[in-house]
């Protein structure tokens, strides 16, 4: 059976499945789906193929979709998605992510969730919740959210997530404990202390290629590698128009080469700089940085990208693809090199994840 | 059993569920529970933690609001209605 490319565009109203042509520049549409529910953030299930789809309605509350035949037909529960009658409400899925035969949820307020069920029923990882520094978690400005999960490729027991405006936890015994892996990482928000342990926004953490050491996060106050599994953060924001954005997507066979989409800044209108849209890529683990609009509007295009809306396949050569929050989505068959528009006038863009299926 | 009404956007989540379905209960809870066995997961939609209502689902009795404590007749008419907002 021929090779088909997918993407999987989560919006604030509802979710579109793109397939493509097999150079991964035509593009069909499919959509909305999931009944127009705000979709924060969609994958692909490895071994049984089924889509996912996380998000809330306004009216009906969170869920996790899922489809089973390629987004024709769709399921959704939230059973056990709740912090209890005593806890707060959970309006929105913000990630949901496959990892070891297990499905986790990220929601708002932050909290982690897993289902051994394929998402029937979920259960609350109380472990992060109970760490000792959730008192004292603050929201940011789209809420105390968590929004990362990335889990080890071969550990099982190991998992890192990150929460705005809260930062990076890891685990190392499946979810029972939880340290926070933010050293290095600033916080110019604050008066007087830039890097304390807990409080930093990061936006966006991935995992590199060669996995289980190596991250990348994209953060309000900057770009960050680390090479011990975020016990220490370095900055590798020089090169960069502008230390702020949301989305980082991660080569999935060179661990130092990352896209990421600078925006302006975050009191500027937190749109591209100079309304010129464009994607940076390092092919040195953010020794240098390369910037890429070849394709894309480079006048009057005042387009913004959240943290969800950017990603890269698994081809040879890579297929990178972001959406904006004006509903553009572009893809790029060579590696970041040039784009050109996979999509236009969709509702506002919210996340987009690609998936080549046999 | 009381004669609940259901809005187009919560029938539209569960395909093959009718927009009027009859339930036994004597409060909304009561109701929406027993609706939930006929319809796995249709709780969830329509009640947060507290228990209370979701913020934006309005119940209406026989005509008047109602929450999940509300007495329901047996032969009660049960409105469930979407507020109106969004955007």
């Amino acid at each position: 059976m021929a090779t088909r490319n997918l993407l999987l565009v989560g919006t604030r109203k509802g979710a579109f499945i793109l397939e493509g042509d097999a150079k991964r520049s035509k593009w069909n549409l499919r959509g909305p789906l999931c009944e127009g529910w705000p979709i924060h953030d969609m994958t692909i299930e490895p071994g049984s193929g089924a889509i996912l789809a996380a998000g809330g309605n306004e009216w009906y509350g969170p869920a996790v979709w899922r489809s089973e035949d390629l987004g024709e037909t769709w399921t959704h529960s939230s059973e056990g998605l709740t912090y209890g009658d005593d806890g707060a409400n959970i309006p929105t899925v913000w990630n949901v992510t496959a990892a070891h035969g297990s499905l986790y949820a990220g929601v708002e307020p932050a909290g982690l969730f897993r289902s051994d069920d394929r998402g029937a029923t979920w259960t609350h990882v109380e472990g992060l919740t109970n760490h000792p520094t959730r008192p004292e978690w603050q929201p940011g400005a789209g809420g105390l959210c968590l929004h990362s999960i990335v889990p080890h490729p071969t550990d099982p027991k190991r998992m890192w997530v990150g929460i705005s405006a809260v930062g990076a936890f890891e685990t190392k015994d499946g979810g029972t404990t939880w340290e926070t892996r933010n050293k290095g990482v600033r916080a110019d928000f604050y008066p007087e202390n830039k890097y304390p342990e807990f409080g930093q926004c990061v936006h966006k953490l991935v995992m590199a290629a060669d996995g289980g050491e190596h991250l990348y996060q994209q953060n309000h106050c900057g770009v960050y590698r680390s090479s011990d599994g975020g016990r220490q953060w370095e900055e590798i924001t020089p090169g960069l128009p502008s230390q702020f954005g949301f989305p980082m997507a991660a080569h999935p066979r060179d661990p130092n080469t990352v896209w990421t989409i600078p925006l302006n800044g975050d009191d500027q209108g937190r749109y591209v700089p100079d309304g010129k849209p464009a994607v940076w890529r390092t092919n040195d683990a953010g020794g240098t940085w390369i910037r890429s609009g070849e394709g894309l509007p480079q006048k009057d295009a005042y387009v913004g990208v959240l943290r969800e809306a950017m990603t890269a396949d698994a081809l040879d050569p890579v297929g990178v693809y972001f959406g904006t929050s004006t509903g553009q989505l572009y893809g790029s068959a060579d590696e970041g090199k040039s784009w050109r528009i996979a999509a236009d006038n969709l509702p506002a863009i919210w996340s987009v994840e690609a998936a080549v299926i046999d | 059993m009381a004669t609940v009404h259901l809005p187009r956007s919560l029938v539209a989540l569960f395909p093959g569920t009718e927009r009027r379905v009859d339930a036994a209960g004597t409060t909304v809870a009561e109701i929406i529970a027993a609706l939930d066995t006929q319809v796995p997961g249709l709780r969830n939609r329509l009640v947060d933690a507290g228990p209370v209502l979701r913020r934006h689902i309005n119940v209406y009795v026989d005509g008047e609001p109602a929450d999940l404590s509300t007495p329901v007749r047996p032969t009660a008419a049960v409105h469930i209605i979407p507020a109106v907002s969004g955007g």
